[in-house]
């Protein structure tokens, strides 16, 4: 049985030395970003796994910290937040269609819409801080003697929101080296997987707030 | 690229004010006291939005089988470490321990 020869072809980005086809190299780009992200899922995983074990345990106490925040400011930011997902997407398309300048467009927007989310949440942190329902030594929520598990949620609040804050500072990060390399010409039709990889990283994000949104805000809303 | 699969401006604005929708909803039900229910929907609907999320905008519908099982055995695994967790957590109180 003959093997079967593979034919030499000139070394591009699109197709490295080392896959037969273009779309089998995009394949295994898109497979290994998949990877990185599911060992991001198992990160935050074990921290709504936490923030799911004590709202079940101090159910009351959570429901009245919930309370204390502003289910309207995280629904806006919920929409900013898919609205960049959305500019996203239109900028990914943009790179298959070879239009750079309107990848560069999208790419804008989409940090813009990014860095508005970033300042809405800083907002709601600094009115935090003001109402001293920041975990510490002047730490107060009105209405329960159980200030250590009020403490608890605040924590698990800061903890989570912080880090999905950091995952979206790094994204604007990603983006603005992407806006730099599209700029520069490094992407055309046949090869964006940059730009399709980033876009893979924000929507991801994306999704992590998806799930705080509801925890947060909602679920003991209508409670107490 | 020939087996590359373009979606048209039209598929995402729709998924894109289907999750605005979903957003706006479950702000909406959450004002609603449903009982142990407002958890299933808000955590229903915001399965609902990963889903269209990582099928449309992450081209989960688009990527080979291999792809499809990683995402889905990541997703497996999570539900693992959640379920155990929890068949412990909330099942404490059922039974009496004697001496306790």
């Amino acid at each position: 049985m003959a093997s079967q020869v593979h034919q030499v072809h000139e070394e591009t980005a699109a197709l490295r030395e080392q896959f037969d086809t273009a779309a089998q190299q995009r394949d295994a780009s898109t497979l290994g970003m998949w990877v990185f992200l599911i060992t991001e899922i198992m990160f935050f995983g074990g921290m709504f796994l936490l923030y799911t074990v004590y709202n079940h345990l101090y159910s009351d106490v959570f429901a009245l910290a919930s309370h204390s925040l502003n289910e309207v400011i995280g629904g806006v930011n919920t929409a900013v937040l898919l609205c960049s997902s959305f500019t996203m997407v239109l900028a990914i398309r943009s790179a298959q269609l070879g239009r750079r300048k309107s990848v560069m467009m999208f790419l804008v927007m989409t940090m813009l819409l990014g860095m508005a989310f970033l300042v809405i949440k800083g907002f709601e942190w600094a009115q935090k801080f003001q109402e001293h329902h920041v975990p510490g030594p002047s730490f107060h929520l009105a209405g329960t003697a159980m200030q250590g598990h009020a403490q608890l949620f605040f924590s698990l609040y800061f903890a989570m929101t912080g880090l999905h804050a950091l995952h979206m500072v790094v994204g604007c990060g990603i983006v603005a080296f992407l806006l730099f390399q599209t700029w520069r010409g490094k992407f055309t039709a046949e090869y964006f997987t940059p730009l399709d990889i980033g876009g893979l990283y924000w929507h991801f994000v994306d999704i992590i707030w998806i799930f705080l949104f509801p925890l947060f805000y909602l679920i003991d809303r209508s409670k107490g | 690229m020939q087996q590359e699969r373009i979606d048209s401006v039209r598929t995402y604005t729709v998924v894109w004010l289907a999750l605005l929708v979903l957003t706006a909803t479950t702000t909406y039900v959450a004002s609603i006291n449903l009982g142990p229910y407002n958890t299933v929907v808000a955590m229903l609907i915001a399965v609902a939005k990963m889903l269209l999320v990582a099928l449309f905008f992450m081209h989960v519908r688009h990527s080979t089988r291999l792809t499809r099982l990683v995402v889905s055995g990541g997703l497996f695994w999570l539900a693992i470490l959640i379920c155990l967790t929890l068949a412990d957590v909330m099942t404490r109180g059922w039974i009496g321990v004697p001496g306790k």
